[in-house]
């Protein structure tokens, strides 16, 4: 049985559109991530989805109940906020046991339960002080023992990492996913960083404007993106226009005037027509900068020159110029990298690239 | 000079106009008062200088004064209640209120721009025997009769919780306006009712408001003399008309020294106590 499902949800504030009608169904125990720019629509979605906000049209269902009637109170769902929302005049223990205080939950278990939660977050020893007393990630750990204390239904978590430093975001990153994998809790995350959304989910939902652009897991929101938005969201990529001259072993067969023939796996092209213009998405980590000459004959090449160098420490960020065509590269240091006004050989494989419809 | 010993100095240089009226139009009148409360008014009326107890025996030992200040303290504590109960909702309304917050703080600051004289003296006119609610009582036939409805304990408090509500709104306001609102939501999600995440987050996280407000409602009713002057009956005197009766109707100046500073030990004292439990920082927030 799903655990959530969406069906049609939209959100108008006066006559703006903030979601448009979108369907979602989130399979139990699943982790699933909004991920999209600022303002494309992701935390209303979740805020309707918590019964925080009305939808205006359209149905929520949680285990299979129809949801858009009952008050948040009534939802049983953990919420993670943003900013934490720790109470900030009861001690640790009494946050983390807030929710069991409207639960029958006799006075030895809820202080067992609260102690395991304190636990499984691997902070057992702050029981007693004031949020206050806890740097940002120990709060952070704290919102996420209280959601999860009252075994909910479902966890909602709103861009609960985007307030703590780079170093720590990715510990908490990798301890959430631990921890969510571990309870087994249905999970909705909201992101628009598009690391963290690949390294947690099991689905990701890319939106943009209200929309859903792309609903898959990881890899297939990766290499097959749905729509150049698609594409250029999740990491950078080059998109050239091109023909679609058919199909051919499993591939469809791109022409492009900077590359000539590009046989494209079918799988990541599965919305071009037989025939007709398309663009080839080529991701800037897989085109590769070669001394010039020294092409792989096994793979695509062209000809080019470096015009900018960013170097980012373990790769280098390069932007070439291949005729009248700017490509993104962004390449693994070997040795020593590319300088500006170099000559070089840029290499791809074709079954790297994907396709879209559309000039 | 270091940069430290400047930083130092800074707040003191910047502070000392403040001090200097401070000290010359405060703290040296009530020196002088002090001074005053152990002079003596003879029998033929003027004031003997000297050091006698005699008015702080009549100040500390007649019923008479004892009952006016304990009158007065339950008067200030009854309108503090009711500022408080009427002030909270709409101090809340303000705090949550989507759109038009500086509008609706504008309007809350609007009697200030009239005198509180004026203002006070404006119940004559609603609630007088020709005022607009007798007339408006005899025009529909439900009185035949103008009914008395001021000068007393009602009218009073009235008065006052009408001078004092805007200064219990504010610094409610205040504490309600640095409550984030995702804690309501946050208790909704963990199963309180709305009510229930009220009084377990909002109500609790707000009480430093609440407190400073009280306190201020509670200090300028008991000190107030133009209320009951206007609005209150012969027996509604309040502890400060007496100083005013003292000082000038009877031109007692010792006796109206020594009951001045026995209501500013009373306050004070009051003063003291929050600032102990809840600290005085609360109220300048309220009042800033
Ligand atoms: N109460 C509201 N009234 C009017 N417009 C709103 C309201 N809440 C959100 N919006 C608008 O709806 C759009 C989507 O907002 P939302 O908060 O869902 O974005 P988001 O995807 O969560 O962005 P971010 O990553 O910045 O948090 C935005 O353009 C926002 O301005
Ligand atoms: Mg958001």
């Amino acid at each position: 049985m799903s655990a959530v499902t969406l069906s049609n949800i939209s959100k108008q504030f006066g006559s703006f559109t903030a979601v448009e009608p979108m369907s979602l169904d989130i399979p139990e125990g699943q982790f699933v991530t909004l991920l999209g720019p600022s303002g494309c629509g992701k935390t209303t979605t979740l805020r309707m989805i918590a019964g925080l906000l009305d939808p205006t049209g359209g149905e929520i269902t949680i285990k299979g109940r129809r949801v858009n009637d009952l008050p948040i109170h009534k939802r049983n769902l953990g919420i993670v906020f943003q900013n934490y929302a720790l109470f900030p005049h009861k001690t640790i223990a009494d946050n983390v046991g807030f929710g069991l205080r409207y639960r029958n939950v006799s006075k030895e278990d809820a202080a067992r339960r609260v102690r395991e939660a304190l636990e499984l977050v691997q902070l057992p020893h702050v029981a007693d002080r004031y949020p206050s007393a806890l740097s940002g990630g120990q709060q952070q750990r704290i919102a996420l023992a209280r959601a999860i204390v009252i075994e909910p239904d479902v966890l909602l978590l709103d861009e609960p990492l985007s307030a703590l430093d780079a170093n720590l975001r990715e510990d908490m990153r990798v301890e959430l996913k631990k921890i969510q994998h571990r309870i087994g809790v249905t999970s909705i995350f909201v992101t628009h960083d598009q690391a963290e959304a690949l390294a947690m989910s099991d689905q990701i939902v890319v939106m943009s404007d209200g929309r859903v652009e792309q609903v898959g897991p990881p890899e297939e929101v990766y290499n097959a993106p749905a729509s150049e938005f698609v594409a250029n969201f999740l990491g950078a990529s080059n998109i050239l226009p091109g023909q679609c001259t058919g199909r051919q072993n499993g591939t469809v067969v791109m022409d492009t005037p900077l590359f000539g023939t590009v046989p494209v796996p079918a799988e990541k092209a599965p919305n071009v027509p037989g025939a007709g213009a398309a663009k080839l998405v080529l991701r800037a980590e897989k085109l590769q900068l070669v001394p010039k000459g020294q092409a792989d004959p096994d793979q695509i090449s062209a000809e080019a020159v470096v015009e900018t160098v960013d170097y980012q420490g373990q790769a280098v960020r390069y932007f070439v110029c291949s005729g009248d065509t700017q490509l993104q590269a962004i390449n693994m240091i070997d040795t020593r990298p590319f300088a500006e006004g170099d000559s070089v050989s840029i290499q791809f494989r074709p079954r790297d690239c994907a396709a879209l419809p559309g000039a | 000079m270091s940069i430290e010993a400047r930083e130092a100095r800074q707040p003191w240089i910047l502070l000392s106009p403040t001090l200097t009226v401070i000290t010359l139009l405060l703290i040296v009148p009530v020196l002088f008062i002090v001074v005053y409360s152990f002079w003596l008014r003879t029998s033929v009326g003027d004031v003997q200088p000297g050091f006698y107890l005699d008015n702080w025996a009549d100040t500390l030992t007649d019923r008479f004064y004892r009952d006016i200040l304990l009158t007065t303290l339950r008067i200030a504590a009854i309108t503090t209640v009711v500022c408080a109960l009427m002030g909270y909702p709409a101090a809340y309304f303000i705090a949550r209120a989507k759109s038009n917050k500086a509008l609706l703080l504008l309007l809350l600051m609007l009697p200030f721009w009239i005198s509180y004289i004026i203002r006070t003296m404006s119940w004559i006119y609603i609630l007088g025997t020709n005022g607009a609610l007798n007339t408006a009582l005899q025009w529909l036939g439900i009185t035949a009769e103008p009914i008395q409805m001021l000068y007393n304990e009602t009218t009073v408090i009235l008065g006052l919780v009408h001078f004092l509500l805007p200064f219990m709104v504010l610094n409610v306001y205040v504490s309600l306006d640095g409550v984030d609102e995702t804690l309501e939501d946050a208790a909704g999600s963990l199963g309180a009712t709305k009510w229930q995440s009220f009084l377990q987050v909002t109500l609790p996280l707000s009480l430093p408001g609440l407190a400073a407000g009280s306190l201020l409602c509670f200090v300028l009713g008991a000190g107030t003399y133009i209320t009951p002057a206007v609005l209150g009956g012969p027996r509604d005197a309040m502890f400060a008309n007496l100083v005013y009766e003292a000082i000038i109707i009877q031109l007692n100046w010792p006796l109206g020294a020594a009951l001045s500073l026995l209501l500013l030990a009373v306050l004070g004292a009051l003063v003291m106590i929050y600032n102990h439990f809840l600290g005085l920082g609360q109220l300048m927030k309220g009042l800033g």
